[in-house]
């Protein structure tokens, strides 16, 4: 079958190539994508919701930076987020587990709700928010410790003493990162390459075990091994997981995601706004909305 | 053109690096004259002079043992009050208030630093001795087993009291300098703690005291330089008495409060030397304080953020 | 690379994902604790600005009684009535020189700094180290050195002598300022300039100069309010050997000078003319406080012209 994109033509800024240019499936590192992804629009409908997103938009002060969003998070799969710059999609995603809490002149309206619960709730804990919805940043921001006391340091915040050795080699296992590691885990984390260090923040979020795994542009500023790596990870990981991407990178979005969300500009207030939401086949095969096909096909950046 | 460009220039480098000369210049000059002045009351007493615990002037008998430890205390107890003080400050204006609040706070703390010497003398000789005088009962019926807290003595003139009056010197200091550094932790350092479910204060634990240790370190280090130091504000407060006592409340003496009340009215020569050679031991000990700064601190923003706190 | 390792069957899971989203597990004991360092932190800030309140307030309250025109203006008669006229005039003379002296070469030296030595440059790090040292030095060892250095060959205390022993306390803090101030300039205004050609000393005097000068006043200006409360230096460089009653403004003889009033006050305890010293302390605070002030506003504003160009 074909995917539009390409791996190997690849312009600097990992914008999708103008033109459609078929994907040579010899190019791809086995297994195959078809494989990877859950297939089947009734299959992935059938699975519980775990992100219910109703008519969320997104202010700073006077200005709004995401329109009216609706959609569904479902359990165990891979939704990816893909969408031109600016269009929302950090804004997006950090909004579900209020990291945007931060910026002094954050609004929010509308719900999100986690396993029913609306996360902005009068009564709800961001520790606790944050304890479940696990979070790894586009740069990676391990802490100036040594590789162990990265991935234990939050367990052990939790209260999970008992056993930390094991659950700081599952937790870098699950990461496929203990080999390279494992000799050295006393040994300071910011001495690790690029890559090694973005899968050490991802050892680091699923040390405690979260329910929802949201990762925002991850591979962004990794080299192509190491980003075929994390993309790797993702088809590992969500057995476990349910993991949200964001992604700039079209072609990734079709490799790794089950459910994608085609973000863009509205015409009319060049808001942010969900313009289409589906399987990732259908969205990139037969896009209902121009906007999305035209995205997906390359004819603008 | 070109030739008036290539004098203009030279003139500047001359200037410049003059400049720099006097700087240089100034600094030798200051342990010239202080090695040369003492020269007299190292000749006399050697090395035991810091050892000798009596200030007799009249027979000779002089020695900086009780001025050191009354330095030493007196410092001590305003770094251990306005250690955590100012951390807690520091941490309250980094993490906790909002911009507005830190504007208008910061800068109120940053202004104990503006205050003279002489203010906080005659504040604390006015103000606070009487209030610790009349305390200082209580304090010892609570506190007397610990031989820190002796019984008080007929007047609030105490080491205690200048330990205090330290405090208000040095908070400043401590407080404006961690807050800088610790609005140098990266924003994706901090984000990386708090998606891991921490608390604001696991964040400051986990990561933002262990990336500002050392350059907080070197801000207590100056801090206790700079209360070391003090001459003005102490010599109405500690009392001015030649003595080691272990108990707080009892009046002691400092080198510098020492040197700045008898400077003038020394009656030998061999006094004078004597206060000059409490001069240099301020000048090593000021001398160390600052080379154990800079050793401490890696980052040049410390040096600098000091600058500004205590040009204010 | 190692490719993931799959993933066994899930254990029990840490926790109920849609259980209500309230602190559970340890999460309401950490956030008791972090709900103790926030008071405990607010609590600190609180005492902080309450140590500056009890000291202003002291001097407020016990100065400003004494305050009227008069009070500025006339000369004392003794210690305990009249006003501190020539003790104003003194400081400001004392003051003026040493900002007269520290400012040049503290400027120069941040020059030395920013446009000769490169910042690895042995130089640059001897100087710095230097300017450190100097700062380390207790005040009253600076009235010491000065006492010896001026006094003595001079045969008398002096406001010269007093003038140059702050100048010794101000000069670190003017060349730290003005080095960072100049290390602020952008770098393309001098590409600009090198690429019309133009000199040097003219860069430095007609580009570089002006944009830090906001800066570099700001520098000044805090300094200046430093000094002008020193007394350790003064002391010992012009403590005594004045006569109050007389505006005698010969930086060459004694002059008189605010700290040393009120520190004379002090020191002999005459009851009746604490009221002055206060008064005396009231004009000194105001003038630092409202200097200081003065010195972050500017700053403010320079930073931002500096960086908008």
């Amino acid at each position: 079958m074909t995917v539009w994109g390409s791996t190997e033509e690849r312009a600097p800024d990992d914008q999708p190539v103008p033109g459609r240019v078929r994907l040579r499936t010899d190019a791809i590192p086995a297994p195959t994508i078809a494989s990877r992804r859950t297939q089947g629009a009734r299959i992935n409908d059938a699975r519980p919701v775990v992100f219910d997103i109703r008519d969320m938009s997104v202010y700073y002060g006077s200005n709004r930076a995401l329109m009216g969003t609706s959609l569904k998070i479902r359990r165990n799969l891979v939704t990816a987020v893909i969408g031109p710059s600016g269009c929302g999609k950090s804004t997006f995603i950090r909004s579900l587990n209020r990291m945007n809490d931060a910026i002094p002149s954050f609004r929010l309206t509308g719900e999100v709700l986690y396993h029913g619960h609306d996360v902005y709730g009068p009564t709800v804990n961001r520790a606790e928010v944050r304890r479940r919805i696990g979070m790894v940043f586009q740069k990676p921001n391990p802490f100036p410790k040594s590789i162990y006391d990265n991935v234990a340091w939050a367990p052990r915040n939790l209260g999970l003493r008992s056993g930390l050795d094991e659950r700081v080699e599952r937790a870098l296992k699950h990461a496929a990162l203990w080999d390279e590691v494992k000799n050295r885990l006393r040994s300071n984390a910011l001495g690790l390459s690029g890559g090694q260090q973005q899968r050490l923040c991802i050892a680091r979020a699923v040390a405690v075990e979260p329910d929802v795994l949201l990762l925002d542009e991850p591979a962004s500023a990794l080299d192509p091994v190491s980003t075929a790596a994390i993309e790797d990870l993702m088809h590992t990981l969500k057995s476990r997981y349910t993991i949200v991407i964001v992604t700039h990178n079209m072609q990734q979005a079709a490799r790794v995601a089950d459910q994608t969300a085609f973000f863009s500009l509205d015409r009319v207030e060049g808001v942010g706004t969900l313009i289409e939401y589906g399987d990732t086949e259908t969205i990139f095969r037969s896009p209902q909305d121009s906007r999305t096909r035209d995205y997906v096909t390359g004819q603008f950046g | 053109m070109r030739g008036g460009g290539e004098t203009g220039d030279l003139v500047l480098y001359g200037l410049c690096a003059l400049a720099g000369l006097v700087v240089l210049a100034t600094l030798v000059e200051v342990v010239y004259q202080l090695i040369g002045n003492s020269n007299l009351a190292i000749g006399h007493f050697g090395l035991g002079f810091l050892g000798h615990q009596e200030w007799n002037p009249h027979f000779g008998r002089l020695g900086a043992a009780t001025l050191i430890y009354g330095t030493v205390v007196s410092s001590l107890m305003a770094l251990v009050i306005a250690g955590p003080l100012g951390l807690s400050i520091a941490i309250y204006l980094a993490m906790l208030a909002s911009p507005r609040v830190r504007s208008v706070v910061g800068p109120l703390v940053e202004m104990l630093a503006a205050v003279p010497s002489i203010i906080y003398g005659l504040w604390g000789l006015v103000v606070l001795v009487p209030f610790i005088h009349s305390i200082e009962p209580g304090l010892h019926n609570v506190l007397g087993w610990i031989p820190l807290f002796g019984p008080p003595q007929t007047t609030g003139f105490s080491i205690f009291t200048g330990g205090l009056v330290l405090t208000f010197m040095i908070l400043p200091i401590i407080s404006a300098l961690s807050r800088d550094l610790f609005l140098t932790v990266p924003r994706e350092l901090r984000e990386g703690a708090m998606a891991l479910g921490a608390t604001q204060w696991e964040v400051i634990r986990g990561v933002v005291l262990p990336s500002t240790i050392s350059g907080v370190s070197a801000a207590m280090v100056l801090a206790l330089g700079r209360a070391l130091g003090e001459a003005i504000a102490l010599s109405f407060i500690v009392g001015d008495v030649s003595q080691i006592n272990v108990s707080l409340f009892a009046p002691g003496a400092t080198l510098a409060e020492r040197m700045a009340n008898e400077f003038l009215g020394t009656s030998s020569n061999l006094e004078l030397a004597a206060l000059w050679y409490c001069g240099l031991i301020l000048l090593v000990i000021g001398l160390i304080t600052s080379l154990l700064a800079r050793l401490i601190a890696r980052r040049f923003d410390v040096e600098r953020a000091y600058a500004r706190a205590v040009a204010v | 690379m190692t490719p993931g390792a799959e993933l066994t069957s899930p254990e029990a899971p840490l926790f109920d994902p849609t259980a209500p989203l309230t602190a559970t597990g340890n999460l309401r004991r950490r956030d008791g604790v972090d709900r103790a360092v926030r008071v405990g932190a607010t609590l600190a800030a609180a005492i902080g600005v309450a140590m500056l309140a009890l000291v202003v307030f002291s001097v407020v309250s016990k100065g400003a009684s004494v305050i009227s025109l008069g009070f500025f203006i006339h000369n004392p008669v003794g210690l305990v009535s009249g006003g501190i006229g020539s003790y104003l005039l003194g400081t400001i003379e004392i003051v003026a020189i040493a900002a007269l002296v520290a400012a040049p070469i503290g400027i120069l030296t941040g020059l030395y700094l920013t446009e000769f030595a490169g910042s690895r440059s042995r130089t640059g790090q001897t100087l710095k180290l230097a300017l450190d040292l100097l700062q380390g030095v207790p005040t009253i060892v600076v009235g010491l050195v000065i006492y010896g250095l001026i006094v003595i060959p001079l045969h008398q205390p002096s406001g010269f002598a007093a003038g140059i022993a702050v100048a010794i306390v101000m000069l670190p803090l003017m060349a730290r300022s003005s080095q960072e101030v100049l290390l602020l300039v952008p770098g393309t205004l001098r590409e600009a300039a090198d690429a019309l050609g133009v000199s040097r000393w003219r860069t430095v005097l007609t580009v570089i100069l002006p944009a830090a000068s906001g800066g570099i006043l700001t520098g000044a200006i805090l300094a200046i309010a430093r000094g002008a409360g020193e007394t350790a230096p003064v002391l010992l460089a012009d403590g005594s050997g004045f006569n109050p009653a007389v505006t005698d403004l010969n930086p060459f003889h004694a002059i008189p000078s605010i700290p040393i009033y009120i520190l004379t006050i002090a020191d002999e305890a005459i009851p009746n003319a604490f009221a002055h010293a206060w008064g005396a302390a009231f004009v000194l605070l105001v003038i630092i406080l409202v200097a200081n002030v003065v010195a972050r506003a500017l700053f403010v504003r320079s930073r931002g012209k500096m960086l908008a160009s």
